[in-house]
């Protein structure tokens, strides 16, 4: 038995009118509030350098392209992982859901990366207002990612472990919307952070 | 002793009498209720009827508790402050020291926003909206108990701050850079940081759960424009929640940085720009007043309507209104700091914007007055709480309207003119809206009425002493007399403050009265008993059930074709028809998952406050396992078998034909 919330079948279950996945959405609206005020504070103090680096001097457009590419396929393979659902081939989804965390944390990889670069090179976010908002902002959807990465774990042993039902369905759906919703949101620090810094 | 981080024996402050004994008087009340429960045996229905409860009605009757013991708190602490003030004039000291008093202000501001009117309109929301809709429970139970753990737990760092440590001197606002880590590096400011962050993240919770059980469980036949008033406030309130709480969470969580790691955000140094605090500040700070005013507007609808037994007067008008208000409350923030050197245009807008609010509040404030207009009114004591509002609500209403004119503000701006002017409209417009649905659905609630009499002598001590408390603040303010004052030269302001202190005594007549009125009604309560289920012959779905209401609120979820469904069920004589075959009902299972992250909220929260480290790993971890675990958890909910609901309906049939009402 299953409650009218998540919907009877797989099919139902993962599809937007469901009212768990109507609430997620409503929670992502609440994150957007979060990221826009973040990208408010990036900025008003964007060229509050305090004396710091200032962008072009510590942006690596190269590695930043990469982990765009990873997130982006990761987006891809997350459909696919999804396509696999809707077909309930359980084991073409743990492939897909396999390379999206692979993707996924290639990009939090690259992150970190570029994180610990920066410190050690003294461009820490203690260094300037500007590098504050910048390890915030870009940390703060980092960290999106790395949640995002513990789900697609534990969703991977639950459809390894329950198969394919509707339940699983409804929850992967929402990682879905999550996923995709955190694309978006670094397409936007792409162009506001990264390129923007580089371009002034 | 690094192992607990910043805490040592000499945290305790063992040399302030005052604390001490505050501390030991929660310290013996928390043991007294410890052994209370203890004697009675009563732990395990404690554990599995209420703390690990997802039912809306028990969990809205938590929130009032949680609301009145921090009413309690917050009102001790404005009668220290006001005999504080009493006496320390022309070069006298009183009796408390400058840190002190700015943690009472600091202190009461705080507490009386997020941990008295907060829970109290969450938990009129969880007693009132799902059964005025024709719902079961909430959209997501489990988070609805999430929601309520995790304030508990911020109320539970507040109390803490009280005998470890020490609470925030940085008004409730925490203005940037003196809430940063140069000029305030102690604990006190953490402690507000986290108690605000853990609520404020349960708040929009709520947020989320209420704004989706208002657009997907209402029953057949409630069109938009048939919720009841008190529904569609709760509505705009929760749609307010998830757009501006973020707000808060993210400026509290860069004031978190600065202090914790060293960034720059809203320090001197660095670059900081201390505006973006106050401006992120206010962006959620104002509709944080009409997310604590709407629902009491909700409460005085429903109950202009009832005791006048008359439709609400201009109900279009009334949500319209409702709606405007809250488009509204996003645009005016500014007028929080008119005197900080934006240009005049900037600050004409929002103070253009700012009087346009009074516009909608004017067309509620005649719909209430029309709809007792020729009605036939019956004063108990919602409707009480209900003439006292708007009287004096329109008072400080019209002083908001001066303040909005900025030429006015740069003279008041931080005076006690401001002090006397939002408590003048959040006493009467939040705190005695939340008293009108405190007495309304209290017999929902418990199945039995408040005591009449004690319940008016509370009324007046709150009315009058009102008036003599807060009515020489605005003397004194256009005497020039600047708010948040441990002492004060000019001999000129004491009478007045002896004045006000003196209200405030009326006031806790009025208080301690509500305290004897619930001793007084739970004694009496076979003579108050509310049998029927509809006590004050109600117009709404609430009153449609029993009181109070079966776990699942409906045994047949009702039809709806009016806005006031269950008058018009009443009318045309089919309200209390039973169903020729009783159903199954599916039901949300109880969980302790809730009360665990609740717990384990606090211990991060105390961990984060006193650097202690290894805590807050722990239990940091142990969040995140208890919502995987619970998140894999297939099996949340279970069947009430038929017979059973037909059983419970029974027995309440047999007491409405008992009454004479079927
Ligand atoms: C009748 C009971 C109350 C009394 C006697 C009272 C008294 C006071 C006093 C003396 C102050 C300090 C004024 C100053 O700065 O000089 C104050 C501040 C304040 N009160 Fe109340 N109050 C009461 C109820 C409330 C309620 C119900 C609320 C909110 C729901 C509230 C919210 C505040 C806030 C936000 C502040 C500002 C704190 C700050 O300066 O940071 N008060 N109150
Ligand atoms: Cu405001």
């Amino acid at each position: 038995m299953s409650h009218a919330a998540e919907g009877a079948s797989v099919h139902t279950a993962s599809s937007p009118n469901t009212m768990v996945n109507f609430g997620f959405w409503v929670y992502l609206m609440s994150d957007v509030i979060i990221f826009s005020m973040l990208f408010t504070m990036f900025v008003t103090v964007q060229s509050h350098y305090n004396g710091g680096p200032q962008g072009h001097q510590i942006f690596e457009l190269r590695d930043v392209f990469l982990e765009t590419m990873a997130l982006l396929f990761s987006s891809i393979t997350f459909g696919l992982a999804m396509l696999n659902l809707h077909a309930e081939k359980k084991n073409g989804v743990l492939l897909w859901l396999a390379i999206t965390f692979l993707f996924g944390a290639t990009f939090v990889g690259l992150e970190v990366r570029e994180f610990l670069n920066l410190v050690h090179h003294g461009a820490g976010p203690d260094t300037s207002a500007f590098l504050s908002a910048f390890f915030t902002l870009v940390g703060t959807h980092g960290t999106h990612v790395t949640f995002g990465l513990i789900w697609i774990a534990v969703m991977f042993g639950q459809v390894a472990v329950k198969g394919i039902s509707p339940k699983v369905g409804s929850r992967l759906f929402r990682l879905s919307l999550f996923w995709h919703f955190l694309d978006i949101v670094w397409i936007v620090v792409f162009s506001t952070v990264y390129l923007a810094g580089v371009v002034q | 002793m690094d192992i607990l981080g910043k805490l040592t024996l000499q945290s305790i402050p063992y040399d302030n009498p005052i604390l001490m004994f505050a501390g030991a008087i929660m310290i013996g009340t928390a043991i007294a209720v410890l052994a209370g429960v203890t004697y009675f045996g009563k732990w395990k229905y404690l554990y599995t009827e209420w703390l690990t409860t997802v039912d809306h009605k028990k969990i809205g009757v938590m929130y009032l508790i949680i609301a009145f013991i921090f009413l309690l708190r917050g009102f001790i602490d404005a009668l220290m402050m006001r005999a504080q003030q009493a006496f320390a004039s022309g070069g006298s000291e009183g009796y408390l020291p400058p840190h002190h008093f700015a943690e009472l202000f600091t202190g009461h501001g705080t507490m009386m926003i997020f941990f008295m009117g907060m829970p109290f309109l969450i938990g009129l929301m969880n007693i009132a909206v799902p059964t005025q809709i024709g719902a079961r429970d909430v959209a997501f139970p489990y988070l609805n108990a999430v929601s309520l753990w995790l304030t508990a737990s911020a109320g539970m760092l507040v109390m803490a701050s009280l005998i470890i440590g020490s609470f925030s001197d940085a008004g409730w606002t925490g203005y940037a850079p003196y809430s940063g880590i140069s000029a305030n590096p102690g604990v006190g400011v953490d402690y507000w940081i986290w108690a605000l962050q853990i609520s404020g993240i349960g708040t929009t919770i709520t947020g989320i759960n209420f704004f989706v059980t208002i657009m997907r469980e209402r029953a057949p036949g409630m069109k938009f424009m048939r919720m009841p008033l008190f529904t569609w406030t709760t509505l705009c309130t929760n749609i307010l929640m998830v757009l501006a709480f973020p707000a808060l969470t993210v400026v509290l969580a860069l004031l978190t940085f600065d202090r914790y790691l060293g960034m720059h955000f809203f320090t001197s140094d660095g670059g900081g720009n201390q505006m973006m605090f106050i401006n992120m500040f206010w962006v959620w700070g104002h509709p944080e007043v009409y997310i604590l005013i709407l629902p009491a507007f909700g409460v005085f609808s429903e109950v202009a309507a009832t005791f006048s037994n008359k439709r609400l007067f201009g109900y279009v008008s009334m949500v319209g209104a409702t709606m405007v208000i809250a488009l509204l409350s996003f645009t005016v923030w500014v007028h929080h700091f008119f005197t900080m050197a934006q240009d005049p245009l900037r600050n004409s807008i929002f103070a253009i914007a700012t009087m346009v609010i009074g516009v909608p509040t004017g067309v509620k404030i005649y719909d209430w007055i029309f709809t007792m207009y020729r009605g036939r009114v019956r004063f108990n004591l919602p409707m009480l709480w209900l003439i006292g509002f708007i009287i004096t609500f329109t008072i400080g209403g019209m002083t908001g309207v001066m303040l909005a004119i900025p030429g006015i503000d740069f003279k008041m701006h931080n005076s006690e003119f401001l002090v006397a002017h939002f408590h003048n409209v959040l006493i009467p417009g939040m705190l005695f809206g939340l008293f009108a649905g405190y007495h309304y659905w209290f017999p929902k609630a418990f199945g039995f009425r408040l005591d009449e009499k004690w319940g008016r002598r509370s009324f007046w001590g709150w009315l009058i002493g009102f008036y003599v408390a807060f009515m020489p603040l605005y003397v004194l303010g256009l005497m020039g007399m600047p708010r948040r004052m441990v002492s004060y030269a000019d001999p000129a302001w004491q009478p007045f403050l002896i004045v006000a202190a003196f209200g405030a005594l009326i006031v806790l007549f009025g208080v301690v009265s509500m305290a004897i009125q619930l001793i007084v009604s739970v004694r009496n309560r076979e003579q108050l008993r509310d049998i029927t289920g509809d006590p004050w012959n109600g117009r709404t779905l609430d009153w449609a059930t029993s009181s109070p209401p079966a776990h699942y609120n409906f045994a047949v979820i009702p039809t709806v074709e009016d806005i006031d469904a269950f008058t018009d069920m009443k009318e045309r004589g089919v309200a209390y028809r039973r169903p020729d075959k009783y159903e199954d009902i599916e039901m949300p299972r109880s969980t302790p998952a809730a009360l665990v992250i609740g717990a384990l909220s606090f211990f991060l929260g105390f961990a984060l406050i006193w650097h202690i480290w290894w805590l807050a790993a722990v239990t940091g971890v142990g969040i995140i396992v208890t919502v995987i675990v619970r998140g894999c958890n297939d099996n949340t909910w279970y069947t009430i078998p038929a017979e059973e609901v037909e059983r419970t309906e029974n027995e309440w049939f047999r007491q409405l034909e008992k009454a004479g009402v079927v």
